[in-house]
């Protein structure tokens, strides 16, 4: 086994993702500790220059019409051959909707041990990861093999890991990609017609707290006093109470706004990684333990409906003079 | 007939105060609450309407833990047709893969066309359940699905991108899915037709008892996170951290 970090670069419709360089910014921390190098594996096809804004040391590139963009039965194929080639120290995936599909099943594949949602390397090349919607930390070590590891933002600025372009480039020959079981057919696009969340300055987020369909009134009512717009995490989504243009989140949008008004959600991780670049986040939750109040410049502990007619008053009464 | 296969998992419930055992790397079991996994949830729904488009049958599986029973009961008052409880499984969280091996010599009898689980599980340490058994049973793995439709030995299944971006993903049959949302909300029975179940459905009991809790890693702690900066909290009754909440937006400028 040698020292080396690696680290599988993520992209998508010609795009490196952001968690690509938060990966990219940990595995330095990892390999300094180990005394490695840092390797991107970028999978593509006519992609070798997604790797010029990269702080890796060198990168392997595998090109194939197959890998153009990401299928879990593709990827796993060539990422399985090279890791089996290069015996690596420790492997990055982001957990995302690219790197969960992959790395449990090459965990499982390759008997790699594995160690979810890690969020920053400790000082000794140790990881710190999260569990039960951050509301848990773990600190573990490598084991004594190639160990796979999926990382979460928030501990890392995608900044850090930029830099580039690497020194080396390794051309790696793809394995056999013919008689794929998963094929991709078509990108959907986003319903167009609804206000573009990541676009707005002020946004009142309900989450599971809010209850029913009939108390999103009560959002609708606080964002049109702020003059802002209602959105939401996963659960009020997943209901169909609101469409899913306005989710925020992993699998939604990642929001900027200069003030996020956060009505019952508690922060699990998924919905925290998109709210990360708000300038202002004001989080009201009757749990106090809620993963929110550890990223809320304010917060108030309060159970909702006690507290949101007061609110309402209060601004009413300061908006009608 | 297609046969459809959910693995569905009780995870801790995090509205409950969690804890953490005296051994330090563990969280405490004892006073745990314990709620369906969300994603299993979905999982259970479209399992439920494929068999509604398809007239396929459903067999879910889960882990003897306390209130599984109720949770099986309800997925059959919901639709499934066929109920398996392991059992003589410890109380601490087995590994993943020792978990994905079990589950998989279970399910290489049943056969399936498909097999749909939740896409994670908020306790997980030890990676994703789903793609380790996929991988065990050599089939085609596809996560974060939110809508999937049969036809001709293919899955037509929509896989979830950022910003409500979908990739439209074509999957050879048989495989298995890690469903992040279902077509529909997950329905809700009433509590009745639950009883009803409990009377006439039965479940069958497997052996679960060589699972494996221990990590092929060292896990040197568990704790509950040490925020380098907390929120500030605004104190008061409802009226007074109304009027604090209010002057801060006025303070802000955006009001």
């Amino acid at each position: 086994m040698t020292q080396d970090i690696f680290v599988l670069i993520e992209h998508i419709r010609g795009q490196v993702s952001d968690i690509s360089y938060i990966m990219t910014a940990a595995a330095r921390e990892l390999a300094q500790a180990q005394d490695g190098s840092v390797v991107g594996i970028l999978l593509g096809s006519g992609a070798e220059n997604f790797k010029d804004n990269l702080a890796v040391d060198k990168v392997i590139y595998c090109d194939h019409a197959a890998l153009a963009e990401f299928t879990s039965d593709a990827y796993k194929r060539t990422l399985i051959a090279i890791l089996g080639e290069y015996d690596p120290r420790a492997v990055f995936f982001g957990n995302t909707t690219i790197g969960a599909d992959v790395s449990s099943s090459i965990a499982a594949h390759s008997s790699y041990p594995i160690i979810n949602s890690c969020i920053r390397i400790t000082e000794g090349g140790g990881i710190t990861s999260q569990v039960c919607g951050g509301k848990i930390m773990v600190d573990s070590q490598l084991a004594d093999k190639t160990t796979i590891v999926t990382m979460i933002p928030g501990g890392y600025k995608p900044e850090q890991g930029q830099g580039g372009p690497p020194s080396e480039t390794i051309k790696f020959s793809p394995p056999d990609l013919e008689n794929l079981k998963v094929k991709m057919v078509q990108f959907i696009e986003p319903a167009t017609g609804d206000v573009d969340i990541a676009q707005e300055k002020i946004l009142v987020a309900i989450g599971r707290g809010i209850q029913t369909e009939d108390n999103i009134e009560l959002a609708e009512e606080l964002a049109a006093l702020l003059g802002g717009t209602v959105c939401a995490s996963r659960p009020v989504i997943d209901q169909g109470w609101l469409p899913t243009s306005r989710l925020v989140g992993k699998s939604g949008k990642s929001v900027k706004p200069d003030l996020y008004l956060s009505l019952g959600i508690s922060g699990a991780t998924e919905h925290l990684e998109g709210i990360m670049g708000s300038k202002t986040i004001v989080a009201i939750n009757s749990d106090p333990d809620a993963p929110i109040f550890d990223i809320a410049k304010y917060g108030i502990e309060v159970d909702l409906f006690d507290f949101i007619d007061p609110l309402l008053e209060q601004l009413g009464n300061v908006k009608n003079g | 007939m297609t046969e459809i296969v959910v693995i569905a998992r009780l995870v801790p419930d995090l509205v409950e105060e969690l804890e953490i055992a005296q051994s330090g790397i563990a969280l405490d079991t004892s006073w745990l609450r314990l709620i369906i996994n969300e994603f299993d949830n979905h999982a259970i729904e479209q399992a439920v309407i494929l068999k509604e488009k398809t007239g396929a049958n459903v067999t879910i599986i889960s882990l003897e833990a306390e209130g599984v029973d109720d949770m099986l009961f309800t997925t059959a008052a919901k639709g499934a047709d066929r109920l398996i409880k392991l059992t003589g499984v410890d109380e601490e969280k087995p590994t993943n893969i020792s978990l994905a091996e079990t589950l998989s010599n279970i399910i290489k009898e049943i056969n399936p066309d498909l097999i749909l689980n939740g896409v994670q599980a908020h306790d997980d340490i030890t990676g994703d359940l789903a793609p380790q058994i996929a991988d065990l049973l050599n089939l085609p793995y596809v996560g974060y699905i939110s809508g999937v439709s049969i036809e001709g030995g293919q899955a037509k299944a929509f896989k979830e991108y950022p910003g409500g971006l979908l990739a439209e993903m074509e999957v050879t049959l048989p495989a298995v899915l890690g469903i992040q949302a279902s077509e529909e909300p997950p329905r809700y029975v009433a509590i009745s037709k639950v009883r009803q179940m409990m009377s006439t459905a039965s479940i069958e009991e497997m052996p679960g008892d060589g699972l494996i809790t221990e990590n092929n890693f060292v896990i040197d702690r568990m704790y509950l996170p040490e925020a380098a900066e907390k929120a500030e909290m605004l104190e008061g009754n409802e009226e007074e951290v109304a009027q604090k909440l209010t002057s801060i937006f006025q303070d802000l400028g955006l009001l």
